[in-house]
């Protein structure tokens, strides 16, 4: 099975300018290769970077040095160095991420949030609502809240539909972080099965997991990313 | 140049003269814009941004660099045309202005024919084509006074007659009329009541979305950023200081002054 | 009797020649506004200078001038003018459209049509069709420069939107030969057909704001509209009370304190010319229906 996203030697140090160019490594050398079907739980305490590096996945933030690489459309991307639109359309088409929180696009619906993933790759309107419809109701998401933005929604109901936006266009690489957070056991179940059949689809897991238990029935690895910590350097770092 | 390369930015730079030294108002901008691709400029005032969008419209030449875009077959010489704005004719520029490119202006009143009615100001650039059907140029006006959702009622309405909101869905529909390929925005929903911003940039990014427009959007509001651009230039004393995808920029800031900017940002 | 003291038709030849040069430019380029240094004239702007100044740069011994104001030759400044000219040049005048080779003109063409060896100096106001649109003068040569005439074509809009048709009654805009906008000069609406491919030489001029311009012989001129709103021309009801005709531009004349209208030929040859042929009108007093 082919390896669907990888990184070599993947650092991160976050730089305060505005204190005075304070330094916090985050962790560094991290080499991981995720393949179709696998699912990598990224583990350590809080603050050892498992969110930071979810993120560098995504390109949401930058690496310090090192490469993330997608394997998208039968050719490597590496994060880094893409152009804008590249990243765009490999986020469109290839990685798909479940963010812990959901950031409200205000007086959007619920149903329009998640079924616009699949009208950005040319789904028909009306299909991809139903899809989202679909994924909303195995969600345990009541109707009536279909149609209402989602930011009076409940914790446990705003993860619900980052869940189906992140996931409803099935992407071959996915990143979850804290899938499971504010949801109760029934619809923990729900989010373990749908983890499980997008990596029986072929897809490439890489997971934050903070519930033992869903994360020994969707992992198939794990990585501990304390492990890649650095000790704290100096506080009076470059300036510059 | 790439192919596919819409609007390219290279080095450009504009001086103004003070005391005999030059000041550059904006220096060594260089990016390339792609269709259907939103960009933010933000910065503080007397950062650049206006002047960089007046240096990409062509309302400035540069001092420095040069401003290329990609001209329409129609409007070229041969397909797959990255012109420099600065050889192009007075004629071919304003033409250009007319139709393929969209500019939407922080006052709509700026962008507007006050004593002409809604339906003129949206027909204008029709009739400056050549239109000459009465009853088409009025059915176009009607259908995108809708498309902005804008009260058709009022078609026959001079603009002075319309809210600030309104206005500046009116100068929308005015500029897309021509389903131009680039829109330029400087600050499109600063001075606008706060819920009047809001469902203002909804349909800016329905319209954007919808009709695959590339656009360069001047604005101080990172919020605006994030909702309406996927990529973003960050300006500061005339410098680019960080671009990057939106996102990134906001999300994990390496500049001094990126980070300056989005930690002083309030969010109620 | 001729004065002594001016130069044959009041300019000095310098200044003939300079207009005369101005007028060529204005022929090469049918429509395009040429300006031209207006001399002080003895009598005030907007009442004709322009005109007057091309009158007399053109005008040789063996002109026969003609000059009518809003078609009439009896009026206060055509008489005015034509005395003037008669004073400053000797050459013979008449009141005959066919007798004439030169015809000044206020605010109307003559009804009887001109042939080539004839020439039209029309009295401008405004040179400039775009004036009431768009005042700046750097905009407007822009505009006519690069062909950019939405904007006129945005008025006729807003008349057809607010009022259901063009409004304009005179002064009615103009293409002339497919290029340049042209304002034709108070003449009614009734008269624009007249100026497309006209025989005769026309010549416009504009004393106060100092510019001329030419339509030449056998010159397409074409009144805007809409494809779906078709320029028209005015029409009436009626038949000139005193000669009958009922194609020709009618003044409407107030006879009584009721009211009481009478609709004559505004071109006071062409209709006594009718009448020495014998026409006559029905000479009725269209009087106010009642209340």
């Amino acid at each position: 099975m082919t390896a669907l996203i990888e990184t070599v030697a993947l650092s991160k140090t976050f730089t305060l300018h505005g204190r005075g160019g304070l330094q916090l490594p985050v962790f560094s050398g991290i080499d991981l290769s995720v393949r179709a079907g696998e699912c990598l739980a990224l583990t350590g305490h809080s603050g050892s970077g498992k969110s930071s590096l979810l993120r560098c996945l995504y390109g949401n933030y930058a690496a310090s040095s090192g490469e993330v690489r997608i394997r998208h459309q039968g050719a490597w991307v590496n994060l880094s160095n893409a152009m804008p639109r590249e990243v765009f359309e490999l986020r469109r088409r290839t990685l798909g991420y479940v963010s812990q929180f959901l950031r409200v696009i205000p007086r959007v619906s619920a149903l329009d949030i998640v079924s616009d993933p699949l009208r950005r790759i040319g789904v028909d309107a009306s299909v991809a609502r139903e899809r989202a419809a679909q994924w909303l109701q195995s969600l345990n998401l009541q109707e009536h809240l279909w149609h209402l933005p989602p930011a009076t929604f409940s914790g446990g109901e705003q993860q619900r539909v980052n869940i189906a936006h992140g996931m409803i266009t099935a992407p071959a690489v996915l990143l979850l972080d804290e899938p499971t957070a504010s949801l109760d056991a029934d619809n923990r179940r729900v989010v373990v099965a749908l983890i499980r059949a997008a990596r029986e689809q072929g897809s490439a897991v890489v997971g934050i997991f903070h519930d033992d238990e869903v994360r020994e029935a969707v992992a198939t690895r794990s990585l501990n990313v304390e492990q890649y910590s650095k000790p704290v350097a100096s506080t009076h770092g470059s300036t510059t | 140049m790439k192919p596919g390369v819409l609007l390219s930015a290279r080095g450009a730079g504009k001086a103004y003269a003070q005391q005999g030294q030059p000041r550059w108002a904006c220096r060594d901008v260089s990016f390339d814009l792609y269709p259907g691709e939103v960009l933010a400029v933000v910065g503080e005032s007397g950062s650049g941004k206006t002047t960089l969008l007046r240096l990409l419209a062509a309302r400035l030449g540069c001092d420095e660099g040069s401003v290329h875009y990609d001209l329409r077959a129609d409007l070229a010489s041969g397909p797959g045309n990255l012109v420099d704005l600065a050889l192009m004719s007075q004629a071919q520029l304003r033409r250009l202005a007319r139709t393929d490119w969209g500019f939407v202006e922080q006052h709509a009143r700026d962008g507007l024919r006050m004593n002409v009615s809604g339906g003129a100001n949206v027909g204008e650039r029709l009739m400056a084509l050549g239109a000459r059907n009465y009853g088409l140029l009025r059915r176009e006006a009607l259908s995108w006074m809708a498309r902005v959702e804008l009260d058709t009622g009022r078609i026959d309405d001079l603009p002075g007659s319309y809210s600030g909101g309104m206005q500046q869905r009116l100068q929308i529909a005015r500029n897309l009329v021509t389903q131009p390929r680039l829109v330029f925005m400087d600050e499109p929903t600063t001075g606008l009541d706060v819920s009047v911003q809001a469902r203002l940039l909804d349909l800016l990014r329905e319209l954007v979305d919808e009709l695959q427009l590339a656009a360069v959007v001047v604005t101080h509001d990172l919020a605006v950023a994030r909702l309406l651009a996927q990529r973003m230039l960050v300006m500061k004393d005339g410098c680019v200081v960080e671009q990057g995808l939106t996102d990134r920029v906001l999300d994990d800031p390496q500049h001094p002054y990126t980070q300056l900017l989005v930690s002083s940002v309030l969010t109620p | 009797m001729i004065e002594q003291h001016y130069n044959f038709a009041f300019l000095d030849e310098r200044t003939k020649k300079r207009i005369r040069r101005a007028l060529l430019k204005a022929v090469a380029v049918p429509g395009y506004q040429v300006p031209f240094g207006s001399r002080e004239m003895p009598f005030a702007y907007g009442w004709g200078t322009g005109g007057v100044q091309i009158t007399a740069s053109i005008i040789g011994q063996s002109d026969v001038l003609k000059v009518i104001d809003q078609g009439a030759d009896d009026t206060t400044n055509a008489v005015n003018i034509r005395r003037f000219f008669e004073r400053t040049t000797g050459v013979a005048t008449t009141e005959a459209t066919r007798d004439a080779t030169l015809i000044q003109t206020r605010h109307r063409i003559p009804e009887v049509p001109l042939n080539s060896s004839q020439i039209l100096v029309y009295q401008v106001p405004m040179p400039e069709p775009l004036a009431r649109l768009e005042p700046r003068r750097r905009e407007t040569i822009k505009m006519h420069a690069l062909t950019e005439y939405g904007l006129m074509h945005v008025r006729l809009y807003e008349d057809i939107a607010q009022l259901g048709a063009i409004s304009r009654a005179y002064d009615y805009p103009v293409m002339v030969n497919e290029r340049y906008l042209m304002s034709p000069s108070p003449i009614p609406k009734f008269d624009n057909p007249k100026m497309h491919m006209n025989p005769a030489l026309q010549l416009f001029g504009a004393g106060r704001e100092k510019r001329l311009y030419a339509v030449p012989p056998y010159t397409a001129v074409r009144s805007l509209d809409f494809e779906d709103h078709p320029f028209e021309i005015q029409r009436w009801q009626h038949a000139c009370a005193l000669c009958g005709a009922t194609e020709s531009y009618l003044d409407e004349m107030i006879v009584d304190d009721q009211g009481s209208r009478l609709f004559v030929c505004s071109d006071s040859n062409y209709c006594e010319e009718r009448r020495q042929f014998g026409n006559v009108g029905g000479q009725q007093v269209v009087r106010q229906e009642a209340a």
